[in-house]
């Protein structure tokens, strides 16, 4: 237990202690390697990174140098990443073999170690963090903590304000005032609709109950995205911290974070934050000598996509089947177990804190009118710097794919960008000048969802990339409505078609039809949104879909069953090499003769065309 | 008064309903029909099949019609081009994916499915695809699973899970793969199931549906070898009509007897009669446990589902059962003893038949416990339902048959044995004959108000000789285990229970005509078919059932008296703690 004096000094001491890690003028002798902990670069063994540094360390009996765990620094295709602060150098791509050469010549020789300076797309030399592209248009509210601090310690959460938001909340504001002040700030759901956030505190705190919950929702499922797994991993307390405060405003004494199970160092990360916080009596009665209560507890959701809609969620915190529930009502008046609940997820939490500290009126200065502040996004696909950015609202999808993102690697052309994951939609290159924001995104037939974006250059085929999506949302339907459980099933069946040359164009018109209704009648936002992925592609490749039914062609030849294989009579010279290495004998043709393939025949598997000597099979 | 209405419009028309009504129960009330698939009023309120869509003004999205509830000023249409394409697209999906064999289907005519193919005038399949496949499950002596037919509505899980909270079933795996399913996906016959059939009633395709065994009734009624008798129970006659267009509740016993007898049937019994005995051999057995204060409460025996659920769920209590058979078991056994002796005919020829309103005692027939000297009480058990379906195929114009009545020398029953149909009925007649012979008197007062009527849990203190006996009748499982918690927690003093394991008891039970969903929700159908039998027996000359001169003939000439040697040996059975998953090991 500390009282609010102990924390209070904590953050003072700690606070100087740390100044080198945001500091590049920092006055001090120390150095800190902090080496990044993220999903990506964990994967990459930056464990083992760190276990190194400390054990050189300790050999040459190294002092004011301390090796520590971050949360992800964003540039994840350059990971492992490590960055020796104050003087803010980054090395990349660093291998546990890396770090005796890093200890040497960096640390105790003083110069840098050229060969690992991260490269800017451009291909010159980065000599500090700040100098990339990758972060110059970028703005870090939500991810702010994530690569300055442990996550794994409280002290250095405090250091960095941590719990001071919640201390001013109890000591200096009435929750109407904290509700006014999240209106004030236009903060929206960062899940994916949008919904003003401050409102829906206000409606949750207007409901009388005995009980009431806050919930988080950590069931982060789009392919590719990793926003929320980043601040779980990088900053749990920020959550644990803004979720408090929801409980103070709306008047509830016990949260419940839903996370995946898929994840789990943000379980164990988010285990100790919470262990942490209740060690110091941040978590539990009497907080910070006041009458408020608030507990948490860990749920994890065994790997339903569903169930990160929100009453799909509750479904499965209550211990039942992930399904969803007919809304209205609403969470906020019957939410977990029948009472109130108010469910944000992970990433707008991670803006509370900040609101509360700095202000709605610095917050609302960032983005565009009806979206404020930032949202992060996990950037993928084909692009250079793949990674996670967080921007302000009303970044053009050309900036964060071309100046954030480094454009699109071997000279190949932009040909569509995916936001929302399975529940968005495709944008193409004529929308590329189009400000991220809410209601831009939702315009051009996509929407912001929980922030996935995924770029496509010209060889994907966009036939193909909505069977991708269907094939998801078919094996991730729940079951419990009609339209999604046998519609999404039968739009992918069309799919399939379409990509194996079976298609017809009145196939075209049945697809857009069901997606349409399916999009009306589905219960909730799986279905409602299963459908946008098509229409949308539809939208702006329609001609694609036409070559694949009409034409029986795939521009792309990414839809192996339309590509046709041909042997050039021109350039062919009988040497017989395609017939000799065919599997199925599909090519027909006598001695030192042009050869001819059987159409019958062929698989497609492009064997001839790898093992002809004259490229006359294209 | 006023504030209790809501005012909306509904497709033009103003409607003022009661605050809290549905949009759905709205628009039925100001005529118009939305369709629904899902939907069961009071046991499955989902909104999964999304047949029920309607727009409302401001809304984002279609409104959930059989679920949402009414606003003030709320303006609905159910008919816009946009729901009416929507609606039409989902059920071409459902349809899609359910085998479409109508002709040969049980439920051909009474499906909810093919009305609603009808209604909204579906003439193709747009968007045809891949099929699910499910294995038939038919190894239950009771219920037929196809879920080939399955179109998930989920009705039948709410019925085993919320009605009868047995959980026999509930939905396994997602998406398209998602199926009504058991644990480990074992046949019904080896889990939890207590054989009710409430999800046959529940369900609106022919996907569940009771195993049918007309064809060896057929057989046998051919065969001229065979001595083919055939009982009625008391809650048949008050629905088998429905069967042929007749209004719900009629007394079709005169016109059932005359079909049974055109069917070939060499005597056409009534299982009332064997109700009667039931009432004695029980109302003794309760007469001397109440006197001696033995294992109290005594619950009634009769409702084989029941038993079942007991003997899974509940076999510490086991000793409260009552030992009597249930009154075709008793009837059986009497007809294969004393009736084959007085006629002089071989007992092995006989073959007895029970027209039932229930598909348990399809399993309960088969049990052990009912043979007596090799042969089992009862041979074959077929439903309300089935006999229909005999009665069709034999040509018989059911509504223009001349009514008959039962055949001697055991076509005798009382008004008690009438009202064993409905809940609370099978307490009221014991009850009349245990005030008879506590009182040693012939007491007049014999309606006992207090345990008639719709009511799950009827809970009530009646006078019997100077003595107050606490009695509950409930029905329905999940009742039932509430009334099984309260005993074995020492919460109630009950000294007489009666456990009907369907809601409503046997009237409503599994082997009934099945009612759709709008019908369900419009007419309280237990009512009319209860209130058929209590007809009966108010207009029964002999309503107890130790006046039945039969009985008084039987116990003199066979049984001696109620629990004699013989009457235990015959009418009387044991039960055993059962296992609620039988799982072989592969």
């Amino acid at each position: 237990m500390k009282t609010i004096e102990e924390i209070k000094e904590i953050r003072k001491n700690k606070r100087e202690e740390l100044d080198l890690r945001v500091n590049t003028k920092a006055d001090t002798r120390e150095k800190h390697i902090l080496v990044c902990h993220g999903t990506g670069c964990t994967s990459s063994k930056s464990p083992r990174i760190l276990e190194n540094f400390k054990k050189i360390i300790k050999e040459k009996n190294i002092e004011n140098v301390r090796v520590i765990m971050t949360g992800c620094f964003g540039l994840c295709a350059k990971g492992p990443i490590v960055i020796i602060r104050p003087e803010d150098t980054f090395y990349s791509n660093v291998t546990p073999a890396d770090c005796e050469e890093i200890i040497q010549t960096h640390i105790i020789e003083g110069n840098r170690v050229e060969r690992l300076l991260c490269k800017d797309i451009d291909g010159s030399l980065v000599n500090r963090l700040d100098e990339l592209n990758f972060y110059k248009k970028q703005k870090r509210i939500a991810l702010k903590n994530c690569g300055v601090i442990n996550p794994e310690d409280i002290d250095e959460y405090i250091a960095f304000d941590g719990y001071k938001a919640i201390e001013k909340v109890l000591k200096e504001m009435t929750p109407d005032q904290v509700v006014d002040e999240l209106k004030k700030s236009g903060l929206r759901g960062r899940g994916g609709a949008g919904f003003p956030t401050g409102k829906k505190w206000e409606i949750t705190k207007g409901y009388e109950a005995d009980q009431k919950y806050v919930v988080c929702n950590a069931d982060e499922g789009d392919p590719g995205a990793f926003m929320d797994r980043s601040i779980l991993e990088g900053d749990p307390h920020s959550v644990l911290e803004s979720m408090m405060i929801a409980g103070y405003t709306i008047g509830a004494n016990k949260g419940y974070i839903y996370v995946r199970a898929e994840y789990p160092i943000a379980v164990k990360r988010l285990q100790k934050a919470i262990e942490q916080a209740r060690d110091y009596g941040i978590l539990g009665k009497n907080i910070f000598g006041t009458d408020f209560e608030f507990d948490i507890e860990i749920r994890l959701g065994a790997g339903a996509f569903v169930c990160g809609e929100e009453t799909a969620l509750l479904e499965s915190i209550e211990g039942k089947r992930g399904q969803p529930r007919i809304k209205p009502p609403f969470p906020a008046e019957s939410g977990l177990w029948g009472k109130p609940t108010l469910i944000n997820n992970v990433e707008t939490y991670a803006n509370i804190t900040r609101i509360i500290l700095n202000g709605s009126e610095w917050y609302s200065s960032i983005g565009t009118e009806n979206s404020k502040g930032t949202k992060v996004f996990a950037l993928g696909g084909n692009v250079n710097n793949i990674g996670l950015v967080e921007v302000p609202m009303g970044t053009t999808l050309r900036e964060i794919v071309f100046d954030i993102g480094g454009g699109i690697p071997n000279g190949r052309e932009f040909k569509a960008a995916q936001t929302g994951g399975p529940s968005g939609g495709c944008i193409p290159a004529e929308h590329l000048d189009t400000p991220i924001d809410y209601e831009s995104l939702k315009e051009i037939g996509s929407m912001m969802g929980s922030g996935g974006l995924i770029v496509m250059d010209n060889t994907k085929c966009m036939v193909s990339l909505a069977k991708f999506y269907l094939e998801f949302t078919v094996s991730e339907s729940c079951g419990k409505c009609t339209p999604c459980r046998i519609g999404t099933k039968r739009m992918l069946e069309i799919l399939e078609k379409l990509c194996s040359g079976q298609g017809t164009e009145n196939d075209i018109y049945r697809l857009e039809k069901l997606a349409v209704n399916i999009q009306k009648a589905s219960v909730c936002g799986l279905g409602q949104s299963a459908p946008n992925p098509v229409l949308s592609t539809l939208k702006y490749f329609r001609d694609e879909f036409k070559e694949h039914a009409i034409d029986k062609r795939c521009r792309t030849n990414e839809c192996k069953s339309l590509a046709k294989i041909q042997i050039d009579p021109e350039k062919c010279k009988g040497c017989g090499l395609c017939q000799k290495h065919c599997p199925v004998n599909a090519i027909e043709g006598e001695a030192r003769e042009k050869r001819v393939i059987n159409p019958d025949k062929c698989i497609k598997c492009g064997t001839c065309l790898t093992n002809c000597p004259f490229h006359a099979i294209n | 008064m006023e504030e209790n209405l809501v005012t909306l419009t509904i497709d033009g028309i103003e409607v003022k309903v009661k605050k809290g009504t549905t949009i759905l129960e709205a628009a039925r009330q100001a005529g118009i029909d939305i369709p629904t698939l899902c939907f069961l009023k009071d046991i499955n309120e989902v909104g999964d099949c999304r047949m029920c869509i309607v727009e409302v003004e401001g809304r984002r999205g279609f409104a959930t019609s059989c679920i949402q509830k009414v606003e003030e000023g709320m303006v609905v249409h159910t008919n816009t081009a946009d729901v009416t394409e929507a609606r039409r697209v989902v059920l071409d999906l459902i349809l899609s994916n359910h085998v479409k064999d109508c002709l040969t289907c049980t439920r051909s005519g009474n499906c909810e499915l093919q009305a609603l193919a009808q209604k909204l005038n579906v003439l193709n399949i747009e968007f045809p695809g891949e099929m699910t496949k499910h294995e038939i499950d038919d190894l239950s002596p009771s219920i037929v699973r196809d879920f080939n037919k399955c179109i998930l509505c989920r009705r039948c899980i709410s019925a085993c899970k919320k009605v009868q909270k047995v959980g026999a079933i509930d939905c396994i795996n997602r998406g398209f793969e998602s199926c009504v399913s058991t644990v480990g996906n074992y046949s019904l016959n080896d889990v939890n199931c207590t054989n009710c059939g409430q999800c046959i009633q529940a369900c609106p395709t022919g996907s569940l549906h009771e195993k049918e065994t007309i064809d060896d009734v057929w057989v046998k009624l051919k065969d001229p070898d065979a001595y083919v008798v055939v009982q009625t129970a008391p809650a048949v006659r008050a629905a088998l009509g429905e069967e042929f267009g007749m209004p719900i509740g009629t007394n079709v016993t005169g016109k059932m007897i005359t079909a049974l007898k055109r069917l070939g049937f060499n005597k056409v019994f009534d299982t009332n009669t064997g109700a009667d005995f039931t009432i004695m051999e029980e109302a003794h057995e309760f007469v001397e446990r109440f006197k001696e204060n033995d294992n109290l409460p005594m619950i009634t025996s009769c409702s084989p589902g029941w038993v079942k659920y007991i003997e899974m769920n509940y076999p510490e209590l086991l000793p409260h059962l009552s030992t009597c058979k249930s009154p075709h078991q008793m009837f059986g056994a009497l007809v294969k003893t004393y009736f084959a002796k007085k006629e002089e005919i071989d007992p092995n020829k006989i073959y007895m038949v029970s027209v039932m309103p229930c598909i348990a005692k399809k399993f309960e027939r088969q049990r052990a416990e009912m043979k007596n000297d090799g042969l089992y009480d009862v041979d074959n058990v077929i439903t309300t339902r089935e006999l229909a379906r005999m009665i069709k195929q034999a040509n018989l114009d059911f509504e223009k048959l001349e009514d008959s009545s039962f055949d001697n020398p055991m076509g005798e029953a009382t008004g008690a044995a009438a009202i064993f149909g409905t809940t609370g009925g099978v307490m009221e007649a014991a009850l009349r004959t245990a005030q008879d012979i506590l009182t040693g008197k012939t007491l007049d007062k014999i309606d006992f108000e207090q345990v008639r009527g719709g009511d799950g849990i009827k809970r009530a203190t009646v006078n019997i000789a100077g003595k107050e006996v606490k009695v509950v009748a409930a029905s329905g499982l999940a009742n039932a285990q509430k009334i099984m918690e309260e005993i074995k927690n020492g919460e109630a003093d009950y000294q007489f229970v009666e456990i009907m394991a369907c809601p409503g008891g046997c009237v409503m039970g599994g082997g009934q005509p099945i009612k759709s969903s709008k019908i369900r929700s419009e007419v309280d159908v237990r009512a009319l078919r209860a209130n058929c039998l209590y007809s009966i027996d108010e207009k029964s000359t002999i309503r107890k059932s130790h006046e039945n001169p039969i009985l008084k003939q039987i116990y003199a000439e066979y049984l001696e008296e109620p629990g004699s040697y013989r009457a235990h040996k015959l009418l009387h059975t044991h039960y055993n703690e059962r296992p609620k998953y039988n799982f072989k090991e592969n």
